[in-house]
């Protein structure tokens, strides 16, 4: 057997952690590969181990059967190796069209010779169907965009081996479609895919191997066939079985915590995209919010909790009045947030994660009295917060940038949810966790609920929105354009709605 | 971690011991003897008593507008307008030096807290313009500077008064002056002001890295957005950073008008300890202990380059070469940093051959 990519017992080390050790991992010619792993068991590590981003304490790399030396992303570019990172690594303020061809620039004499290289990405583009803007500034675009603008800066260097880490984590379910038909069909022109995602129906869909890795150790690489399944990939994955399915006890909503009303909100272009939204939460629930990205989620959860200020209607928190007020007024009235996007919004990540445990509540007893502020205090806390929802890191003090994607993301979690507030926005909660974190996750939103508190959960996945939600509201253009039951409705129904359909038109 | 904290030492001494390589060879160039050169340098920065009281004499403004500018650095900002802000508050000192008459406990720290706060006042525009309306600060503060050099030459012409192109002396009561410390030194001019530039150092520590405001500030330095997502108010934080900025700024001011000169001259130019102030912070990693340390070391090579004037008769110009080549060698730390991965990296792979 050919292989392209040969990466035997690598070891990495950051200090007295090991983060990789000994991991094979062997990439045929032309197969979509699955790297598998919980949270914080090295996959990221590995694969930029493979790009030359960090240097390996031992084991060898070979490419197409020859030893090489990656030192850096340079030689990895060189010797066709790309990859799209789990973080993209974009200038914000460059465009789609810079952000691609930044470091390889085509020239007439001195000069970058844009036209050129603005027809060369469209071409490209083109040829693998991912639309994108190429005037379009990066700080102006969707996630999913951005993503798309990974991909293609590792095609347009030529990339015949191409790294995906977590690339359908932010991604809606269309969009994981379209991706999957890109990486299908880049496979047929004869590239080689390393695929990390959390996603085993994923896995069960695109690869044909899977390599599974557990705390930073091998455990094994199997033929994604017939013999395995969810379930088995899961059990490699975790080391015990995983219940997939749990049944949660029933909703008991009592009064009204969230209503909002005829709430109207712009977007940072001016326009309205939420547009008389009316919407009610009850403390004991979870309500559901399923919507294509884009109808209005991001500016109503900036509205809600305080970033923005609604062009016209009103939000009541448990009865209050809290239109417009300031993000610190709202979250001392009740409201927790976990973001969207957890490096620009969730985590200030040069802080370690000590600091980051008391982002919101650093300037209240005890982690402050009378101006100062007190460490130890907030040690204890973060510490107490790290055990509680198993995040993974060598220790309290290493900065938030070091910890594995899930792990950041069940550290957010974590701070949110231990305050316990009454209202818990939620905004992708489960985005990059591994099965077993999501349902801990989810778990932690139900016991929420049976506390009495309200949950506003917003997911780009139906699935998940059907299995915690206790209502769910539909949203597109801005507005609710209808309240379902999950146990009465389904997906496709779901999916007509968002999709502007109307009711009684869905049998035509 | 080690290994970054490694780093952070391992930069600026390798730059200084790029700069003074530096120097040495534009002594070659130049004639000269860079034994002979070196050895005056370093004899006239730390040789004698006098030496060493006339370095820290002039460490101690440095000291304080290096921490002016490591501030506004580590919450995100880049007050150049320190440079302003000192001749604010060297002139606020100077005026309520001379023109009150109060006994030594209450003038001196009156006149102190008179040039802190006139500085303060001074950085608070640009702070505010930068929150309010989003003028970018280095512009702002800048144009500050213009406006505080004339400003100055204004006040010290139509307010305080000048004979001979100087103020008056401050009064005694106002004097950071130390006949117990000059005399220590074989009478250099070196004045109480080094232990303030001392405890300011301290307090800079300690409001960042103890205070609930130094978290805030920090925080919003580092992402403004997750900072304002968790109710932070980034805006009140802009201000309040130049605001204290500007504070250690102004007592750099006050250093010369309390200290060294005890009164004030009309200027046509810039004194340069705030713009001295960017290359201290920047050797310092804007950190308490390394901008003392690198504020004593460029006054050192200003004072040492007297010294090496006479001594082996070099151009005092040399040591702002020197000083310019630490700077840039720091600034391109990154790039340095490259190298010595690269020198580890092939290290590494001779052992793995064997
Ligand atoms: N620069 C670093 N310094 C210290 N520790 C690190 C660093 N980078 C990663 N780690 C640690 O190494 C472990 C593996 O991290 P890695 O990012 O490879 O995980 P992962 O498998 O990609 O997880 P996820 O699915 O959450 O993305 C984690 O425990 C993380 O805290
Ligand atoms: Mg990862």
């Amino acid at each position: 057997m050919e292989y392209v990519i040969e990466m035997l017992n690598i070891r990495k080390e950051f200090g007295t952690f090991v983060a990789n050790d000994n991991i094979t991992l062997q990439l045929r010619k032309g197969e979509i590969h699955a790297l598998l792993g919980e949270n914080g068991a090295g996959k990221s590590t590995l694969m930029n181990v493979l790009f030359g981003l960090y240097q390996p304490e031992g084991g060898e790399i070979r490419v197409r059967g020859e030893k090489v030396n990656i030192e850096n992303p340079n030689i990895a570019n060189e010797l066709g190796i790309g990859m799209v990172h789990q973080h993209f690594m974009l200038v914000e303020k460059f465009t789609v069209t810079e952000n691609i061809i930044l470091g390889s620039e085509p020239r007439s004499g001195l000069t970058v010779d844009r036209a050129t290289a603005r027809k060369k990405v469209m071409d490209i583009s083109e040829q693998y169907g991912l639309r994108i803007d190429p005037d379009a500034k990066i700080e102006d675009i969707s996630v999913g965009m951005q993503q798309r603008v990974e991909i293609l800066k590792t095609l347009y260097r030529g990339a015949e081996i191409l790294i995906f880490d977590e690339p359908t984590a932010v991604l809606t379910p269309q969009e994981i479609q379209e991706l999957i038909q890109i990486m299908k069909r880049l496979i047929e022109e004869g590239k080689s895919i390393i695929l990390i995602t959390h996603k085993l129906k994923e896995i069960m869909q695109v690869a044909d191997r899977c390599t599974v890795i557990r705390r930073g150790r091998y455990i094994g690489t199997v033929e994604v066939d017939e013999t395995v399944n969810e379930d088995s990939l899961a059990e490699m994955m975790v080391g015990r079985e995983v219940n997939f399915d749990a049944e949660y006890s029933k909703a008991n909503p009592q009064q009204v915590v969230l209503d909002v009303q005829q709430l109207v909100v712009k977007d940072s272009r001016g326009l309205k995209v939420v547009e008389g939204l009316d919407l009610q939460i009850r403390s004991g629930e979870i309500l559901g919010i399923a919507g294509i990205d884009g109808n209005g989620q991001t500016e109503l959860i900036e509205a809600l909790s305080g970033l923005k200020k609604p062009e016209a209607g009103k939000i009541l928190l448990n009865g209050k009045d809290v239109t417009g007020f300031t993000p610190r007024k709202v979250t001392e009235s009740g409201v927790g947030h976990i973001p969207q996007d957890r490096h620009k919004h969730g985590l200030v990540l040069d802080y370690s994660i000590r600091d980051n445990m008391v982002l919101q509540t650093y300037y209240k007893e005890p982690f402050s009295k009378r101006g100062l502020m007190n460490y130890k205090a907030v040690a204890e806390k973060a510490k107490a917060l790290i055990e509680k929802f198993d995040v993974r890191t060598p220790s309290i003090d290493v900065p938030a940038r070091a910890l594995s994607g899930g792990n950041q993301q069940k550290a957010i979690i974590a701070r949110e949810v231990d305050r316990s507030p009454d209202l818990l926005i939620a905004a992708q909660p489960t985005r990059g966790l591994d099965v077993g974190a999501i349902e801990f996750i989810h778990e932690q939103l139900i016991k929420e609920r049976e506390k009495g508190r309200a949950v506003l959960l917003i997911s780009f996945e139906l699935e998940e929105i059907l299995h915690v939600s206790d209502r769910i509201a539909v949203l597109y253009e801005g507005k609710i354009v209808g309240i379902r039951d999950p146990k009465e409705t389904t997906e496709q129904e779901l999916g007509f709605l968002m999709a502007g359909g109307k009711r009684g038109e869905e049998t035509v | 971690m080690n290994k970054l904290a490694y780093n952070r030492l391992l930069i600026p001494l390798l730059s200084i011991l790029m700069g003074l390589l530096v120097g040495a060879i534009v002594m070659l160039i130049g004639g000269y003897n860079p034994v002979q050169g070196f050895s005056s340098l370093f004899s006239g920065m730390v040789g004698s008593p006098y030496a060493i009281g006339e370095t820290l004499r002039a460490a101690a403004p440095l000291i304080f507008s290096g921490l002016a500018v490591a501030f506004a650095f580590r919450t995100g900002l880049f007050n150049i307008g320190v440079e302003g802000q000192v001749l604010i508050g060297w002139v606020a000192a100077v005026y309520v030096g001379i023109n009150f008459d109060l006994p030594m406990f209450i003038h001196l720290p009156l006149a102190l807290l008179a040039a802190m706060f006139a500085a303060a006042l001074w950085a608070f525009v640009p702070g505010f313009l930068k929150a309010k309306f989003h003028v970018h600060e280095v512009i702002t503060s800048i144009m500050m500077n213009y406006i505080a050099l004339y400003t100055t030459n204004a006040i010290l012409r139509s307010v305080i008064g000048v004979t001979n192109e100087r103020t008056e002396d401050i009064k005694d009561s106002a004097s950071l002056a130390s006949p117990m410390l000059q005399e220590l030194t074989t009478f250099s001019r070196l004045h109480w002001g080094i232990l303030i530039a001392v405890l300011a150092a301290i307090v800079y520590y300690y409001i960042l890295q103890r205070t609930t405001l130094g978290y805030e500030l920090r925080a919003v330095g580092f992402n403004k957005h997750a900072s304002q997502y968790a109710g932070m108010s980034v805006n009140r934080n802009i201000i309040l950073s130049f605001v204290i900025s500007g504070m250690f700024a102004g007592l750099a001011g006050a250093m010369e008008g309390l200290g060294t000169f005890n009164g004030m001259t009309l200027s046509a130019s810039f004194t340069g300890v705030g713009f001295d102030g960017i290359a201290v912070a920047l050797l310092g990693a804007n950190t308490a202990v390394g901008v003392f340390l690198a504020a004593i070391l460029f006054a050192g090579l200003n004072i040492g380059g007297l010294a090496m004037q006479l001594g082996a008769n070099i151009p005092s110009e040399l040591v702002k070469v020197i000083i310019a080549a630490i700077v840039i060698f720091v600034a391109s730390g990154y790039a340095l940093n490259y190298v010595i991965e690269k020198l580890k990296g092939n290290r590494k792979k001779g052992v793995e051959k064997k």
